[in-house]
């Protein structure tokens, strides 16, 4: 599903160049549940944001399910990441004045989704993800897992091919992070390819793949299995 | 790509997010919206003003007065001593017999006592011809008017205004056939004017006395006009399009009667009373222009207002932003999001500012006794100005957010 050849990300800083990422290649296939780990400044942020349509890479290709991504422009990275990438993030990123049902709709919004077909669908997202009794909440009502929970539901909202979950445990107490990498377990079960950037080893030991970065380069792919 | 409707819920919930930053965001647009409607409605209640006090007088008059004027093509009358008295009754008759005029209406005026059944009243008196009520647009309400054979006869009736009606008689009172003394020379009252009310300039048009000529000239204004002499002649013209023929005309009439030699000074000017609406119109459109370009001012302003707080909120929402576009926003989206959210907050604040305008005009027009005028295009106008501020002003900020890198945005903090 995903295909990346040589990928590279160099920043200029003044009269330096900084390789995030230094020529890279790595395939994901569809239902795959992968972990990037590495220390920070590893390159696996730059590699989540160019995998997530945010960013375009230096040199190299990025092809996703044969589309080629690394050449599009603003607004058709802007409609990939509406159709394609679901994404959940460390500190979770509610719009506080938001409740939870609306916030899940956010994304159903810019797919151009009807009001009625986004509140209805919105709602069984957060049923899905637990959240139902709790539609009305505004994220400063809810805990951290909740609020976890609710990012989740609206990174599902509109059938993304990937999930890609940037330090989804950094900002929960370790049961509750459990509670959320069973989540990620039980849709990958169901057929979601999910990819998670860390640097916590328990996080990623989860995974059925952790892919391992140093210094802008992958140094060990390992397929084995949860570890 | 979503559907652009949905943005105006973005708009609303942010604006209501903040219900008084919104207010004080809006305020500057509401007084420069206000400001702008009230100072109009101020300036066109000033030329309706203007329109009715000089309308008053007669539609397509010329008033003709002996003396000089000052500067050329008319004016206001000069009237200096020995300016003299330089028209008579033969220059009103020959000038009614000139192409285009209506009527032509001599008359000559003077400070009189008026007393009856005890009342007593001091007023001026005029002594006109029955053409007198043709040229000044004036119309009898009860009784009627003399006619030319009671004037020449010099019978002593008269035709009085109401004001006179209630000082002599009491409110509502019937004074046909009664009589009133002016001076010391007994009138009999055969007919009352219709009410005028007051002119445009503040005075009592009702407050009036209309003697036959000769009789007045005789009788009550005594030394001052000798012979036949008149001190002012009404010409109204048959239509406005005749108006400045006429003038010509009758110049031309007067000056060939008085012997005046080319090159030499008219020995009498005239006043053509729709020129004198047309410069006093003109200067109170400078003068209202003026006021709302001042006003506008005060729009520019709020503009800026409300480009600040855009800007602080692009700033303070900048993760918001980043998320926005990390959930399939385009930058288009974002960028009408807040070019929406200011258009919106100048329109609210251009439609209060409206009603307050609206509301304020009336209120100015009370207190300054002159008619209420809004006119119907400051409404749209004044939104649509709202609009372009909030679009103009908004344009900057809205550009500013658009143009975020949603990584960096969504890393700030």
């Amino acid at each position: 599903m995903i295909e990346i050849r040589d990928l590279a990300k160099i920043y200029r800083m003044g009269e330096e160049t900084v390789a995030a990422l230094a020529g890279v290649s790595l395939t994901i296939a569809r239902g795959e549940h992968t972990a990037i780990i590495g220390p920070s400044g590893s390159g696996k942020s730059s590699l989540m944001n160019i995998l997530g349509g945010l960013d375009r890479p230096t040199r190299g290709t990025y092809r996703f399910e044969g589309e080629d991504v690394g050449q599009m422009d603003d607004d058709s990275l802007a409609d990939f990441r509406s159709r394609r990438i679901g994404f959940v993030f460390q500190s979770f990123q509610l719009l506080p004045r938001l409740s939870a049902l609306q916030n899940v709709e956010l994304p159903m919004v810019y797919a151009g989704l009807l009001p009625a077909e986004r509140r209805e669908r919105a709602a069984a997202m957060l049923e899905r993800v637990g959240l139902g009794s709790r539609m009305g909440h505004r994220p400063t009502q809810l805990s951290g897992g909740q609020q976890q929970r609710v990012a989740i539901a609206r990174a599902l909202a509109n059938a993304p091919d990937l999930l890609l979950a940037d330090e989804p445990t950094g900002a929960l107490d370790s049961q509750t992070g459990k509670d959320v990498l069973a989540l990620f377990h039980q849709l990958n079960a169901e057929g979601l390819t999910i990819l998670i950037v860390t640097h916590d080893h328990d996080v990623a030991a989860q995974a059925g793949r952790r892919v391992t970065f140093r210094d802008g380069l992958i140094v060990s792919d390992d397929k084995g299995g949860p570890a | 790509m979503m559907r652009r409707i949905d943005l105006v819920g973005f708009a609303a919930g942010a604006i209501a997010a903040h219900p008084m930053r919104s207010a004080l965001t809006s305020l500057g647009v509401v007084i420069g919206v206000a400001a702008v409607v009230m100072m109009t409605s101020i300036g066109l209640g000033a030329q309706q003003r203007v329109t009715s006090a000089i309308g008053g007088l007669g539609s397509n008059l010329l008033i003709v007065s002996p003396g000089a004027s000052r500067g050329p093509g008319g004016g206001f009358v000069s009237q200096g001593a020995g300016s003299g008295m330089s028209l008579n009754d033969d220059d009103a008759e020959a000038i009614g017999k000139l192409d285009g005029v209506a009527a032509s209406a001599p008359s000559v005026r003077g400070g009189a006592q008026l007393a009856s059944e005890g009342a007593n009243w001091s007023t001026r008196v005029e002594g006109v011809t029955p053409d007198y009520l043709v040229a000044r647009d004036l119309t009898i309400a009860s009784g009627r008017m003399f006619d030319e054979n009671e004037a020449r006869q010099g019978r002593k009736v008269i035709v009085i205004g109401q004001t006179i009606v209630t000082e002599l008689f009491g409110e509502g009172a019937d004074p046909i056939g009664k009589r009133i003394r002016v001076g010391a020379v007994p009138f009999e009252v055969i007919g009352v004017l219709e009410s005028k009310g007051q002119s445009g300039f503040g005075q009592d048009q009702d407050d009036i006395v209309l003697g036959p000529l000769p009789a007045v000239r005789s009788r009550i204004v005594g030394r001052r006009v000798r012979g036949d002499n008149v001190q002012t002649i009404y010409v109204k013209a048959g239509t406005a399009d005749d108006l400045d023929r006429v003038q010509e005309d009758l110049s031309n009439l007067l000056r060939e009667r008085h012997r005046i030699r080319p090159g030499q000074e008219d020995d009498f000017s005239v006043q053509n009373m729709a020129a004198i609406m047309e410069a006093m119109q003109a200067s109170v459109k400078t003068f209202t222009g003026l006021l709302a370009a001042v006003a506008a001012v005060s729009l520019v302003v709020g503009g800026v207002g409300i480009m600040n707080i855009m800007l602080v909120a692009v700033t303070e929402r900048t993760r918001e932003i980043g998320l926005r576009m990390a959930l399939g926003a385009r930058r288009i989206d974002v960028l009408l999001q807040f070019a929406l959210e200011a258009m919106t907050l100048s329109v609210i604040g251009g439609a209060i500012g409206l009603v307050i305008g609206v509301g304020g005009g009336a209120l100015m027009a009370k207190l300054g006794d002159w008619p209420v005028a809004i006119a119907a295009w400051s409404i749209p106008v004044s939104l649509g100005f709202s609009l372009l501020v909030g679009l103009v002003f908004g344009a900057y900020p809205s550009w500013r957010a658009a143009r975020l890198d949603p990584i960096e945005a969504l890393r700030r903090e």
